[in-house]
């Protein structure tokens, strides 16, 4: 009868969730805490305003808390909390319990998926110009002039649009952040 | 039914007794008993013998021990612009300008807050790094053994059914007391008589009141304390620092009138010497707020005003932003540090999570409160320095002395949902990297960042 099983039967799916993602048991409990700090009504769910609360100081707070969300998504319970945050541990500590490592070139591409979703807020596979200047304008609120973020848009889809349809798909925006260590730049490193 | 009333009429009278003899004529010349030392000291024995077998429980048992830290992820210390550059390090010529992989610095920083954020951390209570047979405290510890067990299951009777109904009748005592005495006192014309006889029943049934939370006050260096036409300025952790400051001298209160109880103790403490208390309307007008203390701190022989700059309070790990209105009223400043022993029982005070009743009862449920005051030395404003600076240099000499963490951040972020301006600063100095007055590649070349970032792999 193991202790950390007695403190870990608190937390939803706890075991599965030790299996599953890798995380030790003491930062699922640390988790849980922060999860039910942010379920301020205590519904045992997070809607999008709940961790928007959270990210109100992050100029593009809103559209992060949108790509938490699955399209059709309401709300996200203590499981799918930790599985989208999983994907964002540095890969060589990303073992699961049976030893077996995710393939580090998936684990790349989910993260990438993840940035693409910040800026393709439709879904719709592609980031249109008016994306552009919509994400543009949040982080930069209101320090520029019209003109001056026009000329920044158009200069970025000339840089990454490489088979000129006026718009950067899933492939052009990977093919623009090739060379980014994008499993250093984007995970989040817990302390052991 | 005459039983009933001759047996209330006997626990009455032996109540008043011990009151009178153990704990008002003790308070009245400052003495004590030394009960609350012998408690105290047999709770420490007690919980150290708890420490030692929950740490040799843990070591039989290989388990989930919760990091204790203040934080669970390990945050890049950099600032946005360095960030930026490292993520842009394939593209030295892209300054100026915008880049896609922009985005993922802010959605680092995003996640990173969803797991953490560092303000609120602030405004929860502090882990233990032990358990003081609290059940309240009990959230990362389990079942050890069963002597444990039945010590903290003791422990819970003592503190419910012996200590609660002492210490809320000694609490009660001593505010109807206080309310009776000050109303008398007012009755007297103004003379250093009524002035002495108004702080002796001050002093007193704040003492009672302090005996009603078992609270230990440890005062250091006495010489500092505040004089007439002064203001007294410290950290704030819960509303009983006012009862913790106010067992050792008399201050004048500043507050907001209430209504219900707390009116009546407002009104009848006024009558018999003078606190500053505001109507609703008045707090909003900030002049006739700093005029009407500024006219108290002028007459020379008036009580030291008591103020909490901070504005809210915080759970004593950390000293917030302190406001300047306070420091705009000119005097000298007393600043005070109080330093809460956790070990007892926490006394901070989470408004959005407790109101003041249960946050009462779970005090006067706990062991008992420990506290250090350090008075420290006197400080003016000096030429050349604003209300702010000087607001900060107090606040930096008060988080000195308590071991406090010394943060900027505005108390009044628990309340607000958004703070604008922390968005818009994040907005400025993006701007100033894409439009290029930030010249960011003064702190390191391509080559160097790339190395380093080798070496964390």
């Amino acid at each position: 009868m193991g202790s950390s099983r007695s403190s870990l039967s608190r937390v939803p799916d706890g075991q599965q969730l030790l299996q599953e993602t890798g995380f030790s048991a003491a930062h699922l409990l640390r988790l849980h805490q922060r999860f039910q700090f942010l379920d301020k009504d205590s519904r045992g769910s997070l809607r999008s305003e709940d961790l928007e609360a959270a990210l109100s100081e992050n100029p593009i707070g809103v559209r992060i808390v949108g790509a938490f969300f699955q399209p059709g998504q309401e709300t996200v319970d203590f499981p799918s909390f930790v599985r989208v945050l999983a994907h964002f541990r540095p890969t060589e500590k990303n073992r699961t319990r049976d030893g077996v490592q995710p393939d580090p070139a998936d684990s790349r591409n989910r993260k990438l998926k993840f940035a693409f979703q910040l800026y393709d807020r439709d879904r719709d596979g592609k980031i249109s110009r008016t994306e552009l200047l919509q994400v543009l304008r949040e982080m930069l609120g209101l320090q520029v002039t019209e003109e001056q973020l026009q000329s920044i848009a158009e200069r970025a889809i000339q840089e990454a649009d490489l088979d000129r349809d006026d718009a950067i798909c899933f492939d052009e925006f990977r093919k623009s952040l090739e060379k980014v260590n994008i499993d250093h730049k984007m995970s989040v490193r817990f302390l052991e | 039914m005459e039983n009933l009333w001759c047996v209330a009429g006997t626990i009455f009278q032996l109540w008043m007794f011990v009151v009178v003899f153990f704990i008002m004529l003790p308070a009245m010349f400052g003495l004590s008993l030394g009960v609350t030392e012998v408690y105290i000291q047999v709770l420490v024995k007690i919980l150290e013998w708890a420490t030692l077998r929950i740490q040799r429980g843990r070591q039989e048992q290989p388990s989930a021990s919760v990091p204790l830290h203040t934080g669970i992820i390990e945050r890049a210390g950099g600032s946005m612009e360095e960030e930026m550059w490292q993520l842009r390090c394939s593209r030295p010529e892209a300054a100026g300008a915008f880049c896609l992989s922009d985005g993922v610095y802010f959605c680092k920083k995003g996640l990173e807050s969803i797991v953490e954020d560092q303000v609120t951390q602030r405004f929860s209570s502090e882990e233990l790094a032990s358990w003081n047979l609290l059940t309240r405290t009990n959230q990362n510890f389990y079942y050890i053994s069963l002597r444990l067990t039945i010590i903290w299951g003791l422990g819970v009777f003592v503190r419910y059914c012996i200590l609660l109904p002492f210490r809320i009748a000694l609490a009660s005592t001593g505010l109807s007391w206080l309310v009776i005495g000050t109303s008398v006192v007012g009755f007297l014309p103004e003379s250093s008589a009524k002035n002495w006889l108004s702080e002796l029943v001050h002093l007193t049934c704040y003492r009672i009141c302090a005996r009603g939370l078992s609270a230990t006050i440890h005062y250091h260096n006495k010489e500092n304390r505040p004089q007439k036409g002064g203001i007294c300025v410290a950290n704030h952790t819960t509303p009983i620092d006012v009862v913790i400051l106010a067992n050792d001298g008399c201050y004048a209160m500043v507050g907001q009138t209430h209504g219900g109880l707390l009116g009546i103790l407002q009104k009848s403490m006024v009558r018999s010497c003078p606190h500053v208390w505001f109507e609703r309307s008045e707090m909003k007008d900030r002049n006739a707020v700093t005029s009407r203390l500024r006219h108290h701190v002028a007459a020379k022989t008036k009580l030291p005003i008591l103020i909490f700059p901070e504005g809210t309070c915080v759970n004593n790990t950390s000293v917030m932003m302190f406001k300047k209105g306070s420091f705009e009223i000119g005097g000298t400043i007393y600043p005070v540090t109080i330093k809460y022993d956790r070990r007892f029982g926490d006394a901070f005070w989470n408004s959005s999570k407790y109101n003041i009743v249960s946050y009462l009862l779970r005090t006067m449920t706990s062991w008992a409160i420990v506290v250090n005051v350090w008075y420290l030395p006197p400080m003016t404003i000096q030429d050349g320095e604003d209300a702010a600076q000087f607001a900060n240099r107090v606040k930096s000499v008060i988080a000195h002395q308590g071991g406090l963490l010394d943060l900027a951040w505005d108390g009044g972020l628990k309340r607000y949902k958004v703070k604008d301006s922390l968005k818009e600063e994040q907005q400025k100095t993006y701007s100033n990297i894409i439009v290029g007055q930030n010249d960011i590649r003064t702190t390191k070349t391509c080559s160097e960042t790339r190395g380093s970032i080798k070496l964390d792999q």
